[in-house]
């Protein structure tokens, strides 16, 4: 895009680089990037230079990590390799969590953005709706939507997403609320563009920092509440992940700490990773915060 | 005026668990299958007889508006079916679980608040100093690690290494026929893991939010009037500046609620405390849906009247929203 010679050279003024220049500064941030970045990696191409399978077992019960060669991190209650289940389970807890931090997304600012742009009766019709979902304990209605449903991998995305929607839906709406006044939302207004055009191109991208940010503070949560899911027994029963992990080893904690130790410790430190760089876009996008 | 307000505050509450009722109806007619053997639970068969008696009692042989109309006459009386795996009406079922739940959530609430507005109010003295370091990295750390592994974690502590705190359920069976001082010390003694656990998430939330604050007041006006007219830095931070803070701790708080209880779902489970939480993951496990329902039910109706009380309070902290 740069390059081509129709552009005046103003991009390195936009506020999307001015936000990078800002992001790569920010230390915690950057740390947050690599680890996410490892992480990622190694739930996707781990297998590559680690063979073993999750669900097999291979090795005697409980052999503690260290001991065997094999199996670093040692092997769980039925003699399962616990490094196998870390790169295999990575993957649907990631897929998981992005899946449902997406439907949030759509639900959440489909909501906030119809309600803060309409006012009067959509708004009151659709925060009432928002409020009534805010009512219901999130963890308890999801798990009443997946065991009524059968839990799947999608079952489960679109549980998250139906229950956590609202917050992100008051962020939307009191986002729209403010630009909507502004003077170009009116210049807009005066060429002639339709409401729909003025939501999704005019307000909606003006509105995204706070959205993006929120977005990826969303993932995290939605990281932690499949491995909530997954722990209770309502995950999906074929799919290996980190928090099934946690909740088949819990039985046996007192034999052996490692088995719920380790899967814990990846929940932690991807959520970590995702939270230093949710924190690294609010500091960029809002160069004031940064003084204090 | 204010009395309007509450009454009209009521009202809503009951609209939205009006709202909550035809919900878990839905919910119990979208599942796929027969409702009546859904309501029954799938755990062993259940006999054509027991199905029948089911049909009867929920109007199920009749158009699905009677039915709910039958459903929610009966939950405005507090009857919501019996549990077939409990062997037990739900009402009674949830009864014996409510009181272990607020015990635990009002607990770890207040332990949260009180440590997290400590913490910020700390850090917010000197923004840039150790201190505020050392609270704004346990603060992420605190969002970002699951709650259910926090307990286990501390299981496994308090278990084998520092047997100080048990580790499970909420009474000794050692201790049932001692008097009651003993009896409610052994349950606080109890208490402190769990509640610890749950606090754990929400005091990071608590002292991230009260430092912000406590900056942005701390910027304002009428804090270096206090200070020009001498007052200690002590009644500065706590008197003038921490009550003009506290309101959007107090908002969080309110809307905190709700997640509270889904993290008392999960700290119930792992510590084998006898609530609600506990009784939702049994119920959920055996598919017994009116033991669910009713948990969900009686989860939302707390949240509503946390919601008022939240509301309410906001006014007495808030002399500029009274008379409003």
């Amino acid at each position: 895009m740069d390059s081509q010679p129709t552009q005046p050279q103003i991009a390195a003024q936009s506020p999307a680089r001015e936000a990078w220049i800002m992001f790569r500064r920010n230390v915690p941030a950057v740390i947050g990037v690599i680890l996410l970045v490892l992480i990622v990696g190694a739930t996707l191409y781990g297998s590559l230079f680690y063979q073993g399978d999750a669900f097999s077992i291979v090795w005697a019960p409980h052999e503690p990590p260290g001991v065997t060669p094999e199996f670093p991190l040692g092997t769980d209650y039925l003699g399962r390799d616990i490094v196998a289940g870390l790169l295999t389970g990575g993957g649907p807890t990631l897929a998981v969590g992005l899946a449902a931090a997406a439907i949030t997304m759509v639900i959440g600012v489909s909501f906030g953005a119809l309600a803060g742009f309409y006012g009067g009766w959509v708004d009151n019709l659709l925060m009432r709706i928002t409020e009534f979902f805010q009512v219901l304990p999130a963890l308890l209605f999801a798990m009443v939507l997946v065991t009524l449903f059968s839990p799947s991998l999608f079952t489960i995305a679109m549980a998250i997403g139906v229950v956590s929607w609202p917050q992100t839906a008051r962020l939307t709406r009191a986002e729209f609320m403010k630009i909507r006044e502004l003077e170009y939302v009116t210049a807009a207004r005066a060429i002639g563009a339709r409401n729909r055009r003025i939501i999704w191109t005019v307000i909606l991208p003006n509105a995204a920092p706070p959205l993006i940010v929120s977005a990826t503070l969303t993932i995290g949560v939605a990281i932690l509440f499949e491995a909530g899911l997954s722990f209770l027994g309502l995950g999906d029963p074929n799919v290996m992940s980190w928090g099934l992990m946690i909740g088949a080893n819990r039985e046996y904690i007192l034999d052996a700490w490692w088995p719920v130790t380790f899967p814990g410790l990846a929940i932690f430190f991807t959520v970590f990773a995702v939270s230093l760089i949710g924190d690294g876009l609010n500091d960029a996008f809002n160069p004031k915060l940064r003084e204090r | 005026m204010d009395f309007i307000y509450i009454i009209k505050r009521l009202f809503y509450g009951v609209l939205l668990m009006l709202g909550v009722v035809v919900l878990n109806f839905l919910l119990i007619r979208l599942a796929p299958g027969d409702p009546a053997v859904v309501i029954a639970g799938e755990m062993g068969g259940a006999t054509e007889a027991m199905l029948e008696s089911i049909r009867e009692e929920y109007g199920l042989n009749k158009p699905v508006l009677t039915q709910l109309g039958i459903y929610v006459a009966n939950v405005a009386r507090f009857d919501l079916g019996q549990s077939f795996f409990f062997n037990q009406p739900v009402t009674t079922l949830i009864g014996h679980r409510i009181g272990p739940t607020i015990l635990l959530v009002l607990t770890a609430q207040i332990l949260a608040i009180v440590l997290g507005v400590v913490m910020g109010v700390v850090s917010a003295r000197k923004p840039n100093g150790v201190t505020s370091a050392i609270v704004s990295v346990f603060a992420t750390i605190g969002y970002a690690v699951p709650v259910f592994w926090t307990g286990i974690m501390l299981i496994i502590l308090f278990a084998s290494v520092l047997p100080v705190f048990p580790v499970e359920g909420m009474t000794s069976v050692r201790l049932r026929d001692a008097g009651l001082l003993v009896r409610t010390l052994d349950v606080l003694h109890h208490l402190v893991l769990p509640a610890f656990t749950l606090a754990i998430i929400y005091l990071a939330q608590y002292s991230r939010l009260s430092r912000a604050s406590m900056l942005e007041v701390l910027g304002s006006d009428y804090i270096r009037t206090a200070r020009a007219k001498g007052a200690s830095e002590r009644s500065v931070l706590f008197k003038h500046a921490l009550r003009n803070a506290a309101l959007p701790i107090l908002t969080v708080a309110g809307l905190q609620f709700g997640n509270l209880i889904s993290g008392a779902l999960l700290v119930e489970t792992v510590f084998n405390w006898p609530g609600m939480g506990r009784l939702a993951f049994d119920s959920i496990l055996r598919r017994d849906y009116p033991t669910t329902m009713g948990v969900l039910f009686f989860a939302s109706f707390m949240v509503v009247i946390a919601n008022i009380l939240t509301d309410l309070s906001y006014k007495l902290a808030d002399p500029r929203l009274r008379g409003r």
